[in-house]
């Protein structure tokens, strides 16, 4: 085998511009695909450990306020391993740095909190002790946000009540890997924080002794969820519960596990367009170096090397690129897991971050990036196999051209033989041409795909926040208020509109489909907190006019306009209803359920009872309000809207960013790929054509035309396939990240095609500058001298 | 001087004097031309004789401007190629020669008529392809493809696409070298025809000592050097050729 490995070396070396394209696409594929295996597998492990160690509940339940007696029964329930009953309560923090009030959670702290469910994970500091009213544990984000230390004050109106409170401690919990403001899509650490406080406090603070209004369950191994879920709804019931859930509805744990799941997903989608990719070059480059060693194959064949030895002589030529790419893909993709684990760090809380190595994962693409190449290889090594020694000295048949559609549609005058030229090379072998342009089209669906975001994300927030949600800030109250308190926000400094809302707990159901969710009652015609329909008019809500779902919803309870969904409110009434459904919307957060604020008080049997309003302020009056509200004690909670679209813009646009960045790398880096490989074989195929027309006077720029010519047909057949490629992908993503919590529209501005379109003429630009160079330093005398079979 | 030489060398197409050209090849140095003089006049049928590595194809090159002497000058009219560059000895080549080589270097990817066309698109004042094809005798033959054409047409139709651009200067590297003495006689009197019709100065290049017996002038080269220049006055048509 000695002269076989010689061979390969020469070859190996005398084909390294392609070896290196394949390499670099096979590198991308698996550099994504462990990149986001690895993570994801860290984050959860990270996520898993920090879960046990910290006694993550399984399941939840809200109530308004239940006897802490019932804590006996509840852990009866067959299944039931620990329950923790506890208090929590919304409530405003005014911090001294920021003009309006801060919203945040206290969540009481039990006496037994080193064993307690949901536990705290300490960072500094202490745990408060159970006496001592004043004290209190911030979540690390928050605290990190305001530059909060132990030793620390805050003060925070509980109850209408303001109390200065101390911090003793920093710390996280599992309950609050993310935290979030109920409300917003993501999480905002400067305007929303944790605090936990001991029961004694809370119980003080809110009239809420010997009660709880929060149970979270730890369930045995084999218990049946279902059955402990149907147990804990019946019990807690009478006691206004809204309803028990599993760990996949917690909003923490949900918004985790999103993440997670859209990392799944972009572990397989690009990879898998790179091996495709990848694939067709080894096809190609292999392909033409089988034909164009078929002599020697047969030379070598008639010494007596067999056809499997030759077979795994070519195998290898293509496996050694696979092997180099899969090795750097498995070190670049290992080195930025670290970095996504260290960005999941900063939004997604844990102890530690476990850094871990999809190694099963890892040899799965490495397997598939070799198979990829097999595949891509198979129909040259056949061709090694089959190739008998004395057809194979014999020259090929040669190629005889049709005649161009031009030609045929009478129009051949219009032609020029250059123009000729590069049609007939490009017809000449349709397959290869087909492949180059997909090839290219890929590279172009890859930008497509890594730019859409941009353009979807700007529709949502100018749909979210320009045409839906017009108010300026929404303000929740601490209980129900009567109508009067819609009128007393209408006179805090600044307000000049006010839309107040009811909102309660409830469970939507449809046979055996169900959601829990905040059903909101509002006004009939709504000027600031508006439903759009599809066309982006404002949908009423007429008295008697049934409920306005989102499509999310729609698809949950499997239920179309105008067919019924039952309402069953969960405030311990047991008040159940049948509604219809009179108009379906699409939103981009979690599903929601509208209906008339009035058909809402008459269903619930009450008087014009509200949670909160919607409220448009005069410019430059917000901090006058801010410093009102302040004062106010039964606003609970205050949500800055323009704030909130402020941080959705910092996060997501930074984001976005480097994925555009990163996919326009990728996008160009397959564009090149292809054309350049395309480059070097139309070189090495028509070199001595075009060596030919520079001897007989063409200028090399005339030359180059053919070749250039050739390069620029590829690519501008490829964009316009690309573009619908593109779209395909896009909306396949859009699939992909459609979840409970968001999903997102497919909207692709006309400006991410020429983006799109620019990158690819600019990577096959610099292909065809390389591939020019070598044909201008093309020996000119020497291929004339060559014979061609 | 006398006068009569004074007139030659006016007339001259080509002026070739003191011609050198060595190839560095690692550390040895191969002289492939060691002086040479030369003049070449219009109309001129010459053929250029010797054995391989005598120089006869280095001076080819370098009259036809694909290569430069590394000494001495080559003087086409009133151009001095030795001091033009790259984009100046594309136009030479370009505007006034025509070349024929061994292996035809047809554009496999365009019929017989397209190849000839193909010089049309940069010529000055061309002949239509037809007209070529018709002097080398393949008009009919102007839609296959140089796959289904036999080595001899495929060369007539190099020699159609060479004086397709009526080029002063035609010059034929190894023209028959490839052929079959049939065809080759084919090959040779298309060529002879075009010198006659076209008044074009055709410099054929061989090792064939027989196709010496067409030419006007007959200049042998050994080792790097003209070794003889001889006038024929025998001269005979390509078909009484026999090698």
């Amino acid at each position: 085998m000695q002269y076989l490995d010689r061979m390969l070396w020469y070859d190996l070396k005398r084909l390294w511009r392609q070896e290196i394209a394949i390499a670099i696409l096979v590198a991308c594929g698996t550099a994504i695909f462990i990149m986001a295996t690895s993570s994801t597998l860290s984050v959860e492990t990270s996520q898993k450990k920090y879960y046990a160690d910290y006694r993550f509940a399984d399941l939840f339940a809200g109530l308004t306020r239940a006897p802490m007696s019932l804590k006996d029964r509840i852990e009866e329930i067959p299944g039931v391993l620990q329950a923790q009953c506890r208090i929590e309560h919304p409530a405003l923090i005014d911090m001294p740095s920021m003009v309006e009030p801060v919203s945040c959670r206290l969540v009481s702290v039990d006496r037994d909190a080193e064993t307690a469910l949901n536990g705290i994970c300490l960072r500094s500091g202490r745990l408060p002790e159970p006496e001592q009213e004043k004290e209190v544990i911030a979540n690390e984000l928050f605290a990190a946000a305001h530059g909060l230390r132990p030793g620390d004050s805050i003060d925070v109106t509980m109850d209408g009540r303001k109390d200065t409170l101390r911090i003793v401690g920093i710390g996280m919990s599992p309950e609050y890997v993310y935290a979030v403001q109920p409300g917003l899509l993501l999480s905002d650490n400067r305007r929303f924080g944790i605090l936990w406080m001991p029961r004694k406090a809370m119980e003080g603070a809110f009239n809420m002794e010997g009660a709880f209004n929060s149970v979270a369950i730890r369930m045995e191994s084999f218990a049946s969820e279902k059955q402990i879920l149907f147990e804990l709804d019946r019990l807690l019931k009478p006691f206004g519960s809204w309803g028990a859930y599993t760990r996949s509805d917690q909003s923490s744990h949900r918004r985790l596990s999103d993440e997670m799941h859209q990392m799944r997903a972009m572990a397989y989608v690009p990879p898998t367009i790179f091996l495709a990719v990848s694939s067709f070059l080894v096809n190609l480059v292999l392909t033409r170096l089988v034909h164009q060693q078929k002599d020697q194959i047969a030379a070598l064949r008639a010494f007596g090397f067999t056809k499997w030895e030759l077979a795994i002589h070519y195998s290898k030529l293509m496996l050694v690129p696979v092997l180099i790419g899969c090795l750097i893909g498995a070190i670049v993709g290992i080195r930025t897991s670290w970095w996504m684990v260290d960005i999941y760090a900063i939004f997604f809380r844990f102890p530690a971050m476990e850094y871990r190595v999809a190694y099963s994962e890892g040899d799965f693409a490495v397997s598939l990036s070799l198979l990829a190449a097999v595949l891509g290889g198979a129909n040259a090594i056949r061709t090694v196999v089959k190739l008998q020694p004395a057809e194979a000295m014999r020259p090929d048949t040669p190629q005889v051209y049709g005649k161009l559609l031009i030609d045929r549609l009478g129009l051949g005058w219009s032609l020029s033989t250059m123009t000729r030229m590069i049609l007939r090379r490009l017809t000449g072998a349709p397959g290869t041409t087909i492949l180059s342009v997909l090839g290219i089209a890929m590279g172009v669906a890859v930008l497509i795909l890594g730019s859409f975001m941009r353009d979807t994300i700007e529709f949502v927030l100018e749909v979210q926040f320009g045409r839906s949600q017009r108010q300026d800030v929404m303000l929740t109250f601490n209980d129900t208020l009567s109508a009067d308190a819609g009128h007393d926000v209408l006179h805090l400094p600044g307000v000049h509109r006010v839309e107040p809302f009811r909102s309660v707990a409830a469970k939507v159901r449809n046979g055996t489909a169900e959601h829990r969710l905040s059903l909101m009652g509002i006004e009939p015609e709504p000027y600031l907190y508006r439903v759009l329909d599809a066309d982006h008019r404002p949908v009423s809500f007429p008295s008697n006019g049934g409920v306005t779902i989102t499509k999310k919803l729609a698809e949950i309870l499997r239920v179309r306009r105008g067919e019924f969904i039952d309402i069953e409110i969960l405030d311990g009434k047991g008040i159940t209803v049948r509604a219809v459904v009179s108009h379906v919307f699409m939103n981009y957060t979690d599903p929601a359920c509208y209906m008339n604020r009035g058909d809402l008080h008459r269903l619930l049997k009450e008087g014009e009872q509200l949670s909160g309003a919607f409220v448009s302020v005069a410019p430059g009056a917000m901090d006058e309000l801010y410093q009102a509200v302040k004062e106010v004690p039964k606003i609970a909670g205050v949500l800055d809207i323009h704030a909130a679209e402020k941080n959705f813009r910092e996060l997501v646009t930074e984001h976005t960013k480097i994925m555009r960045l990163l996919n326009s790398i990728f996008g160009a880096l397959i564009a090149i790929g292809v054309i350049y490989n395309a480059a070097l074989i139309a070189l090495a195929e028509s070199g001595r054509d075009l060596a030919t027309l520079r001897v007989i006077g063409f200028s090399h720029r005339e030359v180059s035309f053919i070749l250039l010519g050739e390069l620029a047909a590829l690519t501008l057949l490829a964009i316009p396939v690309g573009l619908p490629i593109g779209i395909l992908f896009s909306y396949f993503a859009t699939l992909a990240l459609d979840t409970e919590t968001h999903r997102f529209p497919l909207v692709i501005h006309r400006s991410t095609f020429a983006y799109a379109a620019t990158i690819i003429l600019i990577a096959s630009s610099t292909s065809a500058w390389v591939v020019s160079r070598m044909l201008r330093r093309m020996e000119l005398v020497s291929v004339l001298k060559v014979k061609v079979s | 001087m006398d006068s009569s030489l004074l007139d030659m060398e006016s007339d001259a197409v080509f002026r070739v004097r003191g011609v050198t050209k060595i190839y560095p090849m690692g550390e040895v140095s191969v002289h492939a031309l060691r002086g040479v003089d030369l003049d070449l006049y219009a109309g001129e049928f010459v053929v250029i004789l010797g054995a391989s590595g005598s120089g006869k194809s280095t001076l080819l090159n370098i009259l036809g401007g694909l290569d430069v002497p590394t000494a001495g000058s080559v003087c086409f009219r009133d151009h001095d190629l030795t001091r033009a560059d790259e984009d100046e000895r594309t136009y030479y080549r370009r505007d006034h020669v025509g070349f024929v080589f061994q292996f035809y270097n047809l554009i496999a990817g365009l019929t017989a008529y397209e190849n000839v066309a193909l010089v049309a698109d940069i010529a000055k004042a061309p002949l239509s392809p037809i007209e070529a094809l018709r002097l080398v005798g393949l008009e009919e033959r102007k839609d296959h493809y140089p796959s289904q054409l036999s080595g001899g047409e495929q060369q007539r139709i190099a020699i159609a696409r060479a004086i397709g651009k009526r080029p002063d200067v035609l010059l034929c590297d190894e023209p028959t070298g490839a052929l079959d003495v049939k065809t080759g006689v084919i090959v040779l009197d298309a060529i002879a025809n075009v010198n006659r019709q076209l008044g074009t100065l055709t410099v054929v290049i061989t090792h064939n000592a027989s196709i010496a017996q067409m030419a006007d002038r007959v200049i042998s080269m050994k080792d790097g050097r003209i070794s003889s220049i001889e006038r024929n006055l025998n001269q005979i048509s390509a078909s009484q050729l026999v090698w």
